[in-house]
């Protein structure tokens, strides 16, 4: 297995190199790397430990249009993992997943490493992005990183025991001892979370002064949820802050180990619990990559409608809540009105309201009932009069203006730098959205715009997600006039549940139905990697099988963890209200955050 | 034998007065509570309180029934005197201050008291310090910095509150309440002449008694609850209907000094005084339903930037016409 010589390998499935590959064989020969076919778009390119600085400040500095935006960095667990021909031999793999918006193109660097407990260097110098990605890569595989500004434990608490990622600890709570929480355990709890204003390089005091640290959160009506955020505080300026994250943390990506592909689908449910079916999409579609199904068009246009559906609710959601950040009660409960209209549409459909998980590998759970076109015809109806008045009532307030307009701001060039995506990053006037840029699921078939602004402010925010939900409604309403007749499953031994018309007619169909149903389907081993424009942002699921029924590693890429990352470098300076006002823009829940 | 002489008699029936005004006020403030809700929520597009009574018109007493059989409990890091006493001055105060208002020609408790709109002032001096000590005695940080935000507002406010009244105190010749509701009777009624007065009154009369959109000091989506955030039970409860208190006192305030008071063809003066007030707190509650708020610095740079030039340029017109007329 082990190569002695690294050789370029037959490069992406289409047979030509990408550019990027060629340009980084050119700067650092070929034989620096790896290539590792992968059944996504993006080159997998492996490097050694040593050059891996080198080749990933080429990628974000020298290569023509180059890769700004660190989208997402973690690590795989490699030493159970049979399926590795060709590749480094390593105990732990560092990923680097690069994007590139001028050139809309990702590439993946991978670094081997070896031994129990690896050291390297940190690449919060090169990235500052990085910074959290490396604390959770640290809190849940054990693997250190030199340089790193402060490595503490991120998703878990501090007085955590063990990294939950790696394959030697257990994923079920049977297998721990109960949890018992005593008068000392409870003060230990307790005393893990004071802050420590020295630990995060914040002084108490001035000569003149001293400082007021505020705690705002866990529990705050402005936190949208269990996020903690502390602040220090000169009068009401915010000098600096730390955000705290962790509180919502389940552990969706250790449970994708031990559910089947099959049953993993409610979890991602749960992820962005505001996107319902939205969350089931990137993750089917890498399966449906790894298990090679190509699913009928009515699949396609079903799973769009819906998610378009879904990303109306979530952001007719953002509206109310962030027009009562700013103070005004009212609106919300109009927001509310129309969420339950669409809820209806949603119900009837899929039989579920917040979280249908109605997609299934190769196709939806079912197919759409009779009389759908008239309830999504009632909403189209109902809808978009009520944005345009929420438009002219609400946002052309001049409070709210005042409010907003040149509030909690950033550039684009900040945005990519923190991996800011989405209405965040559309808001700053980059136009890269990834149902135009590289469409998924048929997104190609249909006409939409995608809204922009310039100011990268909280209004603009606004706007763009007002707009979104505009183009929302046109594509819906596409679906429901041109929605394909055909089949709502693809016609494939690995969709699930697997198809039963000729199980009694042949013993082979019969038994790949029968392991597909009790065990799940086994994919071929393999990695895919599927990024969609979510609510909030990217979200992307990395799954690697291993030719098993269930996920070798399942990573998730949330748009929420990068943009809370991004909070201290914007809010500096500016007063509690504002970073009330960039809480609320930034559209986050924290079961995106924490996973 | 003879204890019951005219001057007792007299003295009798005034506090009787004076009781059944303080507890009609104290009354229709906490109605208030259901109105607001109800109202908000037919606004809302939602029900609000309707199980308790008719139409939830008995909300408010069960309300007062959990609130009074809520323990009354202190936490054990405030500051215990103040903390007990800052609610007492803020229903207090505002409840005295309604001894000014002349409710009908007959009914009122001292509207004539020569130093009338100068008594008031002092009143909404005093109400500041209720919710500056309940901020402070807290000694939580998010009632300081509630506590801290009412400070500056107040203070920013009431300089021009006093100078946007001296137009109508000039007018009439006279500060007291009865004086200028009987000088707009005969002549006409100062929304005319003092338009902007009444403008600038308004906004720091809503400022005073901080109801949205100036509620930064119970600013809920950025300090939890502000300065009562430590609050709760019988304590929460008098800062709540001091709330409404002063909705009902701002209200009736404007209408007598810029609005006649009871002054009104056709009706009596007690209908027309009622009719009136209500207006304003329905005002009152549809401000709060429809606007956002604005920044703390915002608030501040609008009463210095913009209604105390206001006020002043006002007083000084005032101050010309009345010198021209004479």
């Amino acid at each position: 297995m082990a190569d002695d010589a690294p050789q370029f390998r037959n490069p992406a499935p289409s047979g030509v190199v990408p550019d990027v590959v060629r340009e980084l064989y050119a700067r650092f020969g070929e034989n620096t790397f790896v290539y590792q076919p992968t059944k996504d778009d993006a080159p997998t390119l492996w490097v050694p430990l040593e050059q891996r600085d080198a080749v990933l400040i080429f990628l974000k500095h020298y290569i023509p249009r180059p890769y700004k935006m660190l989208l997402d960095l973690h690590a795989v667990d490699e030493r159970m993992r049979r399926h590795r021909d060709g590749l480094p031999p390593a105990d732990f793999t560092l990923f680097y997943h690069l994007l590139s918006i001028e050139r809309n193109s990702d590439v993946r660097i991978k670094v081997a490493l070896n031994g129990e407990y690896p050291v390297v260097k940190s690449i919060v110098p090169i990235w500052a992005n990085a910074n959290w990605y490396e604390r959770e890569t640290w809190d849940l595989f054990g693997i250190k990183f030199e340089g790193h500004p402060n490595l503490q434990r991120i998703l878990l608490p501090r007085y955590w025991k063990g990294h939950p990622l790696r394959k030697e600890y257990p994923a079920r709570a049977t297998e721990f001892d109960p949890y018992l929480l005593t008068a000392a355990r409870q003060d230990e709890e307790q005393n893990a979370l004071l802050f420590n204003p020295e630990e995060w390089g914040m002084k108490r005091s001035e000569r003149e002064h001293d400082y007021m640290f505020l705690n705002l959160g866990p529990n705050h009506p402005s936190a949208h949820g269990a996020f903690r955020i502390v602040l220090q505080l000169d009068g009401e300026e915010i000098v600096d802050c730390v955000p705290d994250i962790g509180y919502h943390h389940r552990g969706a990506e250790k449970m994708a180990e031990r559910q089947s592909w099959h049953t993993f689908i409610p979890y991602t449910d749960r992820i962005d619990y505001l996107g319902g079916v939205m969350n089931n999409l990137p993750y089917v579609l890498a399966v449906e990559k790894l298990a090679g199904i190509k699913v009928p068009d009515r699949v396609n246009a079903i799973r769009v409608m819906m998610a378009e559906f879904f990303r109306i609710t979530s952001h007719l959601l953002f509206l109310g809540t962030f027009i009562q950040d700013v103070g005004a009660m009212t609106p919300i409960f109009f927001m509310f009105t129309d969420r339950q209209k669409a809820y209806d549409v949603i119900e009837a459909i899929t039989g579920f309201r917040m979280h249908p998980a109605w997609y299934r590998i190769g196709g939806v759970a079912h197919d759409l009932p009779n009389g759908w076109d008239r309830k999504v015809r009632e909403f189209l109806d109902w809808f978009p009069k009520r944005l345009d008045e929420y438009q002219k009532a609400a946002l052309n307030n001049s409070i709210l203006r005042a409010r907003t307009i040149n509030v909690a701001q950033y550039n684009s060039e900040e945005a990519v730098e923190w991996g800011i995506t989405g209405p965040g990053l559309r808001a700053t006037g980059v136009d890269f959205d990834l149902r135009k840029k590289r469409p998924y699921s048929g997104y190609e078939n249909f006409e939409f715009e995608v809204p922009l602004a310039n100011n990268g402010d909280a209004f603009d925010r606004a706007i763009v997600r007002i707009n979104e939900m505009r183009e929302s409604v046109k594509i819906i309403k596409q679906c429901m006039n041109h929605m394909p007749a055909g089949p709502y499953k693809a016609d494939h031994p690995l969709t699930c549940p697997p198809p039963k018309e000729r199980t009694l007619q042949d013993i082979e169909t019969l038994i790949t139905h029968f392991l597909g149903v009790s065990w799940g389907p086994v994919m071929p081993p393999g990695e895919s990697c599927q990024l969609i424009e979510a609510t909030k942002g990217i979200n992307s699921y990395y799954l690697t099988s291993d030719g098993s029924t269930m996920s070798y590693r399942t990573r998730i890429r949330t748009p929420s963890f990068a943009h809370l990352q991004a909070i201290p470098y914007i809010i500096k300076g500016a007063m509690i209200p504002d970073l009330i006002m960039l809480l609320a823009t930034i559209d986050f829940v924290m079961a995106d955050v924490d996973r | 034998m003879n204890f019951f002489t005219p001057e007792i008699v007299a003295i009798i029936i005034e506090v009787v007065k004076g009781l059944v005004i303080l507890f009609g006020m104290v009354i229709v403030a906490a109605l208030l509570i259901w109105i607001e809700r109800r109202v908000l929520g037919l606004w809302q597009d939602r029900y609000g309180p309707n199980r308790v009574g008719y139409a939830g018109s008995l909300q408010v007493v069960a309300d007062m029934l959990k609130i009074f059989f809520k323990e009354d409990w202190i936490p054990p890091f405030v500051d215990k005197p103040t903390f007990i006493i800052a609610p007492m001055i803020a229903m207090g105060t505002l409840m005295l201050a309604f001894v000014l208002i002349p409710i009908t020609p007959t009914w009122g408790v001292a509207p004539d008291l020569g130093i009338g709109v100068l008594f008031f002032f002092a009143i909404a001096g005093i109400e500041v310090y209720a919710v500056m000590l309940g901020g402070w005695s807290s000694n939580s940080k998010y009632s300081l910095l509630g506590g801290l935000r009412s400070a500056a507002q107040m203070v920013s406010y009431e300089v021009f509150m006093g100078i946007a009244l001296m137009g109508v105190v000039m007018e009439t010749g006279s500060f007291s309440m009865n004086a200028i509701v009987e000088y707009q009777a005969t002549h006409h009624w100062f929304i005319l002449s003092q338009f902007f007065g009444f403008c600038t009154f308004a906004l720091a009369g809503i400022a005073t008694v901080h109801r949205h959109p100036f509620d930064l000091p119970e600013a809920e989506q950025e300090l939890a609850a502000g300065y009562h955030t430590e609050y709760s039970g019988m304590k929460f409860g008098m800062f709540m209907v001091a709330e409404y208190v002063g909705v009902v006192l701002i209200s009736a305030l404007l209408v007598t000094l810029f609005f006649a008071g009871w002054h009104g063809p056709f009706f009596a003066p007690i209908v027309w005084f009622v009719l009136k007030t209500l207006f304003f707190v329905m005002l009152f509650i549809l401000l709060r339903a429809a606007l956002p708020r604005p920044r703390y610095d915002q608030v501040m740079a609008g009463g210095w930037k913009f209604c105390l030039p206001l006020a002043v340029v006002n007083l000084l017109v005032t101050a010309a016409v009345v010198l021209a007329t004479e």
